[in-house]
């Protein structure tokens, strides 16, 4: 009970919609004028148009211990920033309460607080005193934080004259050099290069391991599923579940799909397209009929009905095999010339057949591409054809059912390799 | 429950609840940040003369300028009588003053508003901002009275009709109510802005207003009519430039009812500006 850092009981945020906040002082006496003289008409008009609510939060709760790294994750709208700013107290709560234990570090921008016209050294005084630190610890750290940012040289300039690229470098080495009890990050990795946010996600390993606590916002499912030892999902302001994060990543990302309709793609018919397009596309196993859980040990295929219109030489369709984080795993790419005619001969049919034992469990999808390389492209069909395989190997089954990659890449087992063979002498470097 | 864990707990612990009440002020809160009022005091007084030649003359500048214009306009076109006192002695003594109130005045009405992608970003106590504008613009305000004094000197020096005297004790008390009353001012300014954006505009008018209220163009002893003479004396900038000109030259009101009066009215605008913006601050935000 005494390492709860977080206690969130029954928060709630509600915003008002329409002219609200931005009425002027005119509005303002008019409506007080209308009420006080008892007019009708108007003054009830403005009640309706000023109780038109939207609840970011619905009585939220749950309570986080001392370093545990949670995920925030759910669609957009969802409340997820609401939730943020109401913890780092940005903004207070419509209702309900929350009990936070010890120093509460901020990530919801990168170089919060700096000053074009500071220098650097000037600015990293300034953003981490804004951030919650004192002088003295900066002054501790500073050069630390300086030997971090890898720009010594350019200390003492404006940090307007910076690069974009210096200027992330040094906001993020100021606040990597934060040392709060609770971090609040959210989306700071949505900027910034891949270099940058990997260092991100290891300060906050960093953090973690520390015996902090970290809260973290993301869109990237990929960053939240290596991080996070628990997940909360939001949706419509409401807790929709809160656990591990692979039930709850799973969860979140099933419901999208059946949001969006799977297995099968049917051209829209009320769309009448003259370029190339997909007329059908579906996946199936060795039956017929289209078919999204898929079994892991059993091979499957992807058909595809397609409209090419004008024989066209260099049309060329890709098919992209994405996981479930949207990350690409592979590309193929066809001649659609070369592919089997359809039923006339602006049409293609073909199906195209997955080995089995391709893919450990997991959802993937895939995207449809029809294109002329480097020069058009007609048609991007995005996670058209999603599908789940299901069912493990032993192999996968003897690691607890976790993370055991992606593709199932079956080396051949030789004996006697050639180097190792005591006969033989290694060759010299 | 929590009480008895709080005390073995150093990690300070917050309480976020919905509607607190708005005579809530974390004093020692504010008392963790000193070490940002004293950089956001720094920032002020640095970045703003970034790329000026003249740097932080202007601020010297500006005063002396409007008193060489308000001594000719004021004292040689329209002829205001100010009886013996040189004219720039006389305009500058007020407008030191003034432009002091002035300058905490509007640097804490734009703190909200002004710096709203900031504090939709990080938390601090809100209260800082228009803290650090009372402590940079007594460094513009001690340049000022620096300036000043030089030139009273010499008129002195000249043999001008000045009579410094036992008043000049409570200039310090005199900078204070100045600092109280334009840091109430602007707190309440700042906090009607966040809803009634007409205040922007209305500001600069409103404190050129304030200013012709203000004995600072004329003295005043040139109000008799009993009502304005009440109204001037309710404005509390009056017997602040009032008791400083009778400080320094000698001649001005004073009537110790009139300065606890004043004094009343700035605790009342100090206070109750403080507590509006407490309750506003919390959840401005929500209106950008």
């Amino acid at each position: 009970m005494s390492d709860m850092v977080i206690r969130v009981d029954e928060l709630s945020k509600r915003y008002r919609l329409g002219a609200i906040g931005r009425q002027s002082f005119t509005d303002a006496l008019r409506r007080r004028f209308l009420r006080q003289t008892g007019a009708s008409g108007e003054p009830k008009e403005a009640t309706s148009h000023s109780s038109q609510e939207f609840w970011a939060l619905q009585k939220i709760s749950f309570e986080l211990k001392a370093g545990e790294v949670l995920g925030v994750i759910g669609g957009n709208g969802a409340g997820k920033s609401t939730l943020l700013k109401i913890l780092s107290r940005i903004t207070e709560p419509s209702s309900g309460r929350a009990l936070i234990r010890g120093r509460v570090g901020s990530l919801l921008e990168v170089g919060t607080g700096f000053h074009p016209e500071l220098t650097g050294r000037d600015n990293i005084f300034m953003s981490g005193t804004i951030l919650g630190m004192r002088r003295k610890e900066i002054k501790d750290r500073f050069d630390e934080i300086v030997a971090f940012s890898g720009i010594e040289a350019f200390i003492d300039t404006p940090v307007k004259r910076y690069s974009s690229g210096m200027y992330v470098r040094l906001a993020f080495a100021v606040a990597a050099h934060l040392e709060p009890e609770i971090l609040i990050v959210d989306e700071v990795l949505a900027v910034g290069d891949a270099e940058f946010q990997k260092r991100c996600l290891g300060k906050m390993e960093d953090v973690a391991s520390h015996g902090r606590t970290v809260l973290f916002v993301s869109h990237n499912m990929a960053a939240v599923s290596r991080l996070c030892s628990s997940c909360l999902y939001l949706k419509e302001g409401q807790l929709r579940m809160m656990g591990g994060v692979e039930a709850t990543l799973h969860s979140y990302l099933s419901e999208q799909r059946s949001q969006t309709e799977q297995a099968r793609y049917v051209h829209p018919e009320e769309q009448d397209e003259q370029g190339p397009h997909v007329l059908q596309a579906w996946l199936r196993n060795d039956t017929e009929s289209p078919a999204a859980n898929l079994n892991s040990q059993q091979p499957f295929y992807l058909d595809l009905l397609l409209h090419t219109g004008e024989t066209n030489v260099s049309l060329v369709l890709s098919i992209l095999l994405k996981d479930e984080l949207d990350r690409r795993l592979s590309t193929k790419e066809y001649r659609c010339i070369e592919l089997p005619v359809g039923e006339h001969s602006q049409q293609r049919a073909v199906s195209l057949k997955f080995p089995p034992d391709l893919l450990f469990k997991g959802n993937f999808s895939f995207d449809i591409v029809l294109h002329i390389p480097n020069q058009q492209i007609f048609q991007h069909l995005k996670r058209c054809c999603s599908f789940e395989i299901l069912e493990f190997s032993e192999q996968s089954a003897a690691y607890n059912n976790r993370d055991v990659g992606i593709f199932q890449i079956h080396p051949e087992a030789l004996e006697q390799p050639p180097c190792f063979r005591p006969s033989v002498e290694k060759p010299s470097e | 429950m929590i009480a008895p864990e709080q005390q073995a707990d150093p990690a300070p612990t917050v309480l976020i609840e919905a509607n607190q009440a708005w005579w809530k002020l974390n004093i020692p809160e504010l008392w963790n940040y000193r070490d940002l009022l004293f950089l956001l005091v720094k920032r002020d007084l640095t970045a703003v003369y970034k790329q000026t030649v003249l740097g932080p003359f202007w601020f010297i500048l500006q005063p002396l300028l409007t008193s060489v214009v308000f001594s000719i306009i004021f004292g040689n076109v329209a002829q205001i009588d100010v009886g013996e006192t040189p004219h720039f002695v006389f305009y500058m003594s007020g407008l030191i003053f003034w432009n002091y109130f002035q300058g905490i005045l509007n640097h804490a009405a734009s703190s909200l508003t002004g710096n709203s992608s900031l504090l939709s970003k990080v938390y601090f106590p809100r209260l800082i901002i228009p803290l650090s504008g009372v402590f940079s613009h007594f460094m513009h305000f001690a340049l000022n009275l620096v300036t000043f004094l030089g030139f009273y000197l010499w008129y002195s020096l000249q043999g001008a009709d000045l009579e410094p005297n036992r008043w000049l004790f409570a200039v310090p008390l005199l900078i204070l109510q100045t600092a109280m009353l334009g840091l109430g001012a602007g707190l309440w300014v700042a906090s009607l802005t966040v809803t009634y954006r007409d205040l922007r505009f209305a500001l600069p008018f409103l404190i050129q207003l304030g200013m012709y209220a203000t004995p600072i163009v004329y003295p005043a002893s040139l109000v008799v009519t009993e009502r304005y003479k009440t109204i001037l004396w309710l404005n509390p900038m009056t017997s602040i430039v009032e008791t400083g000109r009778t400080a320094f030259i000698g001649q001005g009101d004073i009537q110790l009812s009139l300065l606890g009066q004043s004094w009343g009215i700035t605790l009342l605008i100090l206070l109750s500006g403080i507590f509006v913006f407490n309750r506003v601050q919390r959840s401005f935000i929500d209106t950008l």
